[in-house]
């Protein structure tokens, strides 16, 4: 489903990501864990299409398209969904107004006719459920005020809702107590299935805990420096990331 | 150009065939001041940001109301809401009674044409109040509208009517022929315990220039209550100097919002003079600017007695090379204790091009008094923009579901709900087209 092949991204020209491969297919989660400052959020952020990156070497390609060629709202059409680690509070702008003109547009996108206003209630309804999100959040200004885990559990639903091919989700444990990490972790899981692929981005084991990746990555430096299983997740949690990072650095100094 | 000598020629030819009364005096003053002082340049400090008299090089004529006008013409220029309302017509800045249409009873409101009343019963009233924002304003160009006084339009909300029909004014100017200058002048008086609600707008027929010289004047009794909305969204060839000067003169509560969508170049004065203890004042404006609109709001609220309280918000958006000009100016007497005055003025600019002056004043002689002003200028959020489109909204779409956003909480401010929805469907046509 997405292919990465030697992807390098600067941002005011510090080259942030140095040589990424990654290969994920339909149905399977993928964790990238990583110290802060390996790279992990500019990963993110280069699949979504932001434009402060810039991508100088490598390509990714999704769904036989060449990602890079496409705009930030092309890939949220095609099936691409960013989890915000730090959703925008948008003052003034309607959260189902909003859900529903992303909807509709993606809808359009794939040649669909968009929803009435009674099968969007209907199917919002039944999102709500599924990850334990509140009416009265959603008829408020897109999360304006909002809880950090209001925030996340808003970032679920939207997921939910797009029902996108590919769900990357970046630090969605982070500021979180452990009873928020529980909901928006079912959330997730509810939402996993055969055809839909998750890239989990994360800095601490526990997410993990809640949703068990099929495969992890340690990004250090710009750079996978190693995969594994879910084993991979436990070790690094009882040895920290330096067991790791000194092996790289060691294996970059020779 | 339109020169002195034809105002001359005009005004000599108004004055002989008018008939005689307290107007006529009023006028002659009117073109002595616009004699001495002519038409206002950048050097005065008021006018600074905003060139009318290059705009009069423009050759405008003034225009009798054309004969083939008819009520049906009027259709297309209408608000939503006017089925209920009392619609009043200006052509060419002479009220038409013809193509009015007073719906309230005349127990409940009194229109006029303005000479008729300065004549009648109400000749105390039009003495008294006629001409007094010349205090206030005192350049060549109020002046002019006074030296024409001629149809204009006299409105009377008298002692405990509180008006559930809304007036609407209808200003159109008629391009179609030559360029043409119009200088509507109205006088409205809302009595003790009335209400008044009452809306302007703006069309230009034709591809000719035209330009609105407006005087309005208003003077607000004990208990009354008056909502007032100015909507501008004529075409870039219409330019228009449009003065509203609010008396409160009894406590009572003004409401006002001026929306600017469009037009070529615009300047707005509103005066609100607090003349009374316990008064209370809203002033919200909202411009969104494209290609090569000026806008120029110019706002004083001058607090005389104490304990009044005033609000002001003006937000704008300036894209292309347009410009948005925004003056408020706050003066608190010294008698005007325990005074609170507040003004906020915010903008976006969406173009390198584009360009915002904003200039608050506060003029203070009182020693207990509350006052604050602030203005910003900043850009579209990038990073809401950037969620927008992450969810797979077009960037163009993103743009104008923020700048929606940004005007949301003036919009919510025109009270009426018809005429509301009106005007958000007016800024969201306005802000999709590119």
């Amino acid at each position: 489903m997405l292919s990465i092949k030697n992807i390098h991204a600067n941002i005011e020209g510090k080259e942030i990501l140095k040589g990424i491969n990654l290969d994920i297919k339909a149905g399977e989660v993928h964790a990238i864990m990583g110290p802060n400052g390996s790279g992990k959020s500019t990963l993110a952020s280069v699949l979504a299409g932001r434009e402060e990156y810039e991508v100088t070497e490598g390509e990714v390609t999704f769904l036989e398209k060449d990602l890079l060629e496409l705009s930030t709202e092309d890939r949220a059409r095609e099936g691409l969904f960013l989890a915000f680690q730090y959703p925008v509070e948008i003052p003034g702008v309607s959260t189902t107004n909003f859900i529903k003109a992303a909807v509709n547009e993606k809808r359009k996108y794939q040649g669909e006719e968009p929803l009435d206003a009674v099968a969007f209630l209907k199917m919002m309804k039944q999102k709500m459920a599924l990850v334990e999100i509140d009416q009265s959040l959603l008829s408020r200004s897109i999360n304006e005020g909002f809880s950090g885990g209001e925030k996340k559990r808003n970032e679920v639903f939207q997921m939910a809702m797009l029902e996108p091919k590919l769900a990357i989700l970046d630090e969605t444990d982070s500021g979180l107590d452990i009873d928020a990490l529980r909901i928006v972790a079912n959330g997730i899981n509810k939402l996993r299935n055969e055809n839909r692929a998750i890239l989990l981005i994360t800095h601490y084991q526990r997410l993990l805990d809640y949703i068990q990746p099929d495969f992890v990555h340690v990004l250090y430096n710009g750079k996978i420096v190693k995969s594994g299983t879910k084993e991979l997740a436990l070790e690094l949690e009882e040895r920290g990331y330096d067991f790791i990072t000194d092996e790289a650095d060691l294996a970059a100094s020779l | 150009m339109t020169n002195v000598n034809y105002f001359k020629d005009q005004f000599e030819q108004l004055q002989d065939s008018a008939p005689e009364s307290t107007i006529t005096e009023l006028r002659t003053d009117g073109f002595n001041t616009f004699n001495k002082s002519g038409l206002p340049t950048l050097k005065l400090e008021e006018w600074k940001y905003t060139n009318i008299s290059s705009l009069f090089d423009k050759d405008y004529q003034f225009a009798n109301a054309p004969q083939q006008l008819n009520a049906d013409d009027l259709d297309e220029i209408r608000l939503a809401g006017h089925e209920a309302a009392n619609e009043l017509v200006f052509v060419n800045g002479r009220f038409i009674p013809a193509l009015s249409t007073i719906r309230s009873a005349a127990s409940q409101l009194v229109i006029l044409p303005l000479e008729e009343a300065a004549k009648g019963s109400h000749q105390a009233l039009v003495k008294k109040h006629l001409g007094q924002s010349s205090v206030y304003l005192k350049d060549g160009i109020h002046a002019l509208n006074t030296s024409f006084i001629q149809d204009g339009m006299f409105i009377l909300v008298p002692k405990g009517q509180q008006l559930e029909q809304p007036v609407y004014i209808y200003h159109i100017s008629d391009a179609r022929q030559q360029n043409t200058l119009s200088q509507p002048r109205s006088l409205i008086i809302v009595e003790e315990n009335a209400k008044l609600q009452l809306t302007e707008t703006y069309t230009t027929l034709g591809t000719a220039e035209s330009f609105t010289n407006e005087v309005l004047e208003m003077v607000v009794k004990e208990n009354a209550f008056v909502e007032y909305y100015k909507i501008q969204h004529d075409g870039l060839n219409a330019s228009q100097v449009g003065s509203t000067h609010i008396h409160q003169v009894g406590k009572s509560y003004v409401h006002t919002v001026v929306v600017s969508l469009n037009g070529g170049v615009i300047r707005n004065n509103l005066n609100l003079v607090l003349d009374a203890e316990g008064n209370e004042t809203h002033l919200y404006g909202l411009y969104l600017l494209k290609g090569n609109s000026h806008v120029d709001n110019h706002t004083l609220v001058d607090n005389k007695r104490p304990n009044c309280f005033s609000n002001q918000l003006y937000k704008g958006i300036a894209d292309d090379s347009s410009t948005g000009v925004f003056s408020g100016r706050i003066i608190v007497q010294p008698d005007a204790q325990k005074t609170n005055a507040y003004q906020s003025n915010k903008n976006i600019i969406l173009s390198d091009k584009a360009t915002i002056n904003t200039k608050p004043q506060l003029e203070i002689f009182a020693d207990d008094v509350k006052c604050s002003h602030g203005c910003t200028v900043g850009q579209l959020d990038e990073e809401a923009l950037f969620y927008l489109r992450a969810r797979g909204i077009p960037k163009a779409a993103a743009e104008v579901l923020l700048l929606e956003a940004y005007a949301a909480d003036i919009l919510a401010q025109i009270k009426p709900e018809a005429l509301r929805n009106h005007v958000a469907e007016l800024i969201y046509e306005h802000l999709s087209i590119s």
